[in-house]
């Protein structure tokens, strides 16, 4: 294309002349010279490349409608659990993979083709257009006060105080109605959060095996989860249940043990600690077998068991819950009591 | 027949629809100020649009994705096709969820639409916030509408926090478990609005219920609202534009809503549409299948909220665990209750800025020029502190992923981020404000010496000068617009009669904070007009 073929009127020097350019005649070398003048673009001065971008725009267009049809096509033809290798997302869900991307591009196209449109072939023309102050004019002010004062007047609200003050009171009680309703959202706590499904003589039962352990079931270095026997998942409340009396089973050379009443509470070195951390209620459940450290998953709270379930590093605040264990008549590890204090995150009424 | 000669003496169908509709909604009039309304351009100006688009796809997702989901905790055997969990004991949530991923065609890809418009609208937001912070577009007289801004991106993280709670899976039963464990710690009522919130114990069974009715109509309800009342402000109040030639405090200056900003920015929708639902096609969000359902004895490693519950995560961690013990009957846990007080205090503290900011200057005017970041370097260093702070909190909450990652000590990092949660602040304020001072240096020497041209020039002598090129007439008013405060003065406590003046303890604070901002080395004098003629017209240019 040469510069020759553009009608010499529309060329950018020809059409400067036209816009006004405010002249300045102050001093002032910092004043506002005002808006520049509009800078032509290629579109507008050769049709030709207007046509092109009307023909880009139109293609965009059409290849949305394109890939419309595309995903109508790949949701007849891809079973939902068809898994294809594709480079370099990897395996993925055949359907999936080509719903989202011709929907992706069928939206994309119209997108790219309504900008296109705007940037190429619509007026760039920049327009100022008048600010007005938002707030309004005294005579406006004026007139709503005195309205307001008229209204307020006929009302009577301010000479009648006795219905002005049995109305605030009756619209201040009615929402105590809607309070009130909430209560049943439900029960007060009282001591719930103080007792366990642990008592004395219940079983320690493996969570994975659903068999009670024997002592000699507990290696040392190795950590065993254990809840209380007569519980099944399948019950009612399970999960409540559970959320408080998961067990931590671990076993150490009593000469490691170094709390007193830790060692009293253990047998033949195993020891069972609450497996809900005191910070907020997740369950430790990251052993190293060395040091006897547990470590909480969610925010790293870390307890030695040697020395009392100890917070030896985060945010918690205070030691596991140690529950007293002991081997029944038949030779299983039994608990000797639910926990003296209560698991899982401190609260208010703990003390 | 008359209806041949009717029709031809009749407007043209649009223009019939729309006289009906004028007669009864008046939208003629409401055209008439809207139709060619100017928008000014910026490529800042989109992220807001970004926010807007989200929220409206995440709108339509999510309709779609209440068809299929069962917001109930019944305990149900799992007998759908992903094979790894048949039989396995889970709530309805669950398993509708599995549903959507695995039995429903399409299903998937919504989901992952919405959670990852949902990721894209919070970022979007937070952007868009500092946008119009650090250009200062939140003074008067949109400082409500930063309010409803503000009140929008705390309600989206609890939408979003809701929603990502919702499916019941191991990973989002912990995050629920984290927050009842922080509830928990409120002094005297933590116990009651736990049991009230959960129903009971927890997680108890009705959780998902009453997270699904706030997720899905409480929250957003009210979020519509702002959107709707976000924008009619922006329409009323006019879009604010940056300072230049032409632009001015009484104008604005842009293209028409019909029809250039209506294509470029409904196009923008589209685009933005576009570009979610190809990530959610290649990248794979939240897989709940992949740990199974939730149970209160049970937690993966690795556990991370979504990005922007990432700084209460921080805060949470990082917070040494302080438990007090009050007549050997009451337990104040510090460690957890300090996170939750600061969670929102941090928020508040660039939420109340705008009202701090026009008591220290006492500017009653409209500002409708944007600021450039430089030109307000107490506020933009203000505000990278802020930032600073939060990705702080950010690192904090994700410091087991650095651990891991990096193969650093997770103690290290935990104490890296306790001592720069206050010291990174600081820091940060300091240097993004000598950063600003230095380029309201530059910015001065370019009014008065021109542009350094990279021209070195020989002279006969054999001295060797840089050119410098004066400024176009653009340039020297752009660099020059800028309105400067001066410092706020107590004055004489005594006036001419020798009678005292009071001051208050309050005034003389505030008269302290604006010295910080404006007196001498905390803002650079911007190029005067004498200064300017003496250079140039003196002993000519160097």
């Amino acid at each position: 294309m040469s510069s020759q073929d553009i009608p010499e009127t529309s060329l950018p020097h020809e059409q400067a002349t036209e816009s006004s350019v405010a002249t300045r005649v102050d001093k002032d070398p910092f004043a506002d010279p005002g808006l520049p003048p509009h800078e032509h673009r290629i579109q507008d001065i050769d049709e030709r490349a207007a046509k092109r971008s009307e023909r880009t725009v139109a293609l965009l267009f059409t290849v949305s409608m394109l890939s419309t049809v595309a995903f109508i096509a790949s949701f007849v033809a891809f079973p939902i659990d068809k898994i294809v290798y594709i480079w370099p997302f990897g395996r993925v869900s055949a359907l999936n993979f080509s719903l989202g991307l011709t929907l992706g591009l069928a939206l994309f196209c119209i997108g790219a083709g309504a900008v296109h449109w705007a940037r190429t072939l619509m007026s760039d023309v920049e327009v100022a257009d008048e600010r007005h102050a938002i707030e309004a004019e005294p005579e406006v002010k004026a007139k709503v006060m005195a309205d307001f004062r008229q209204g307020a007047k006929e009302s009577a609200i301010g000479r009648r105080k006795l219905i002005r003050n049995t109305m605030f009171g009756a619209l201040a009680l009615v929402p105590l109605s809607g309070v009130v309703l909430l209560r049943d959202l439900g029960p007060l706590p009282e001591d719930k959060l103080r007792h366990t499904k642990w008592a004395k003589g219940k079983l320690l039962v493996n969570q994975n095996t659903k068999e009670p352990l024997r002592p000699e079931d507990v290696a040392v270095g190795s950590l065993t989860f254990a809840m209380p026997e007569g519980m099944d998942e399948h019950d009612h409340g399970f999960l409540n249940e559970i959320a408080k009396a998961a067990l931590m089973v671990v076993r150490m050379e009593p000469d490691d043990i170094k709390d007193k009443r830790e060692l009293e509470w253990s047998h033949e070195g195993i020891v069972a600690y609450s497996k809900i951390c005191t910070h907020v209620g997740c369950p430790v459940s990251l052993y190293e077998q060395q040091t006897h450290h547990v470590l909480c998953p969610c925010h790293q709270s870390t307890f030695d068991l040697t020395d009392g379930a100890r917070v030896i590093f985060g945010p918690a605040g205070h030691p596991l819950p140690q529950l007293r264990i002991g081997v029944s008549e038949e030779g299983y590890l039994q608990a000797l009591g639910d926990f003296e204090e209560p698991v899982g995150p401190s609260f208010w009424e703990r003390g | 027949m008359s209806t041949a000669t009717d029709t031809k003496r009749k407007a043209p169908a649009g223009e019939r629809v729309a006289d009906w509709a004028d007669g009864r909604l008046g939208i003629y009039s409401l055209a008439k100020a809207n139709m060619r309304k100017i928008f000014p351009d910026h490529w800042s100006f989109m992220l807001g649009e970004v926010a807007l688009y989200t929220f409206i796809i995440i709108i339509l997702t999510g309709v779609y994705l209440t068809l299929f989901f069962h917001p109930s905790m019944n305990e149900v055997e799992y007998a759908g096709s992903y094979v790894p969990m048949q039989g396995v004991l889970m709530s309805e949530a669950y398993a509708s969820t599995l549903d959507i991923s695995f039995d429903v065609r399409g299903g998937l890809l919504i989901r992952q639409i919405h959670h990852w418009a949902a990721l894209i609208f919070l970022a979007a937001m937070f952007v868009h916030m500092m946008r119009v912070f650090f250009t200062g577009a939140f003074r008067k007289p949109r400082e409500i509408n930063w309010l409803f801004g503000f009140l929008l991106f705390v309600l989206g993280m609890f939408t979003g926090f809701t929603g990502y709670s919702l499916p019941d899976d191991l990973l989002s039963g912990t995050g629920v478990r984290f927050t009842q464990g922080a509830i928990l710690s409120v002094p005297v009522v933590g116990t009651y609005i736990s049991m009230f919130l959960f129903g009971g114990e927890f997680p108890g069974t009705d959780m998902i219920a009453r997270f699904y009715s706030i997720h899905i109509l409480l929250l957003p309800g009210i979020m519509l609202g702002l959107v709707v009342a976000h924008l009619i402000l922006v329409f009323y109040h006019k879009h604010t534009q940056f300072g230049g030639a032409g632009k001015t405090n009484k104008n604005v200056v842009g293209m028409p809503l019909l029809p250039v900003y209506m294509a470029k920015a409904g196009g923008f929708f589209f685009l933005v549409f576009g570009i979610i639902a190809a990530i959610a096609a290649i990248a794979s969000i939240n897989p709940i299948w992949a740990l199974g359902p939730y149970r209160p004895d049970m937690v993966s490693t690795g556990a991370q909220p979504d990005w922007y519950m990432g700084f209460a995560e921080g805060l949470i961690r990082f917070m040494p665990g302080w438990e007090i013990v009050l007549w050997d009957s009451y337990t104040l846990n510090l460690g957890v209750f300090i996170p939750l007080v600061i969670f929102p205090l941090f928020l508040t503290a660039i939420a109340v800025y705008p009202f701090i900011e026009s008591w220290i200057t006492k500017d009653k005017r409209e500002h409708h020029i944007l600021d450039r970041p430089r030109n307000a370097p107490t506020r933009t260093a203000f505000g990278a502190a802020w930032i600073a702070a939060y990705f702080i909190m950010l690192i904090g909450g994700g410091n087991d992923l650095w651990a891991t990652h990096f193969s650093l000590s997770i103690n290290s990092i935990t104490w890296f981020v306790r001592i720069f949660f206050i010291a990174g602040p600081i820091l940060v304020f300091i240097a993004t404000k000598r950063i600003c001072l230095g380029l309201q240096r530059r910015d001065r020497d370019k009014v008065l010496h021109g542009r350094e041209t990279g021209i070195i020039k020989r002279l006969p002598h054999g001295e060797f000068i840089e050119v410098h090129e004066p400024l176009s007439p653009e340039e020297l008013h752009r660099l020059t617009a800028h309105e400067q405060y001066t410092a706020g003065e107590i004055g004489p406590l005594v006036d001419e009669n020798g009678v005292k003046r009071k001051v208050s303890m309050l005034e003389k604070f505030r008269v302290k904070l604006s010295k910080g901002y404006y007196a001498e080395g905390n803002q650079i004098p911007k190029a005067t007009a004498e200064e300017y003629e003496e250079i140039t017209s003196g002993h000519g240019h160097h």
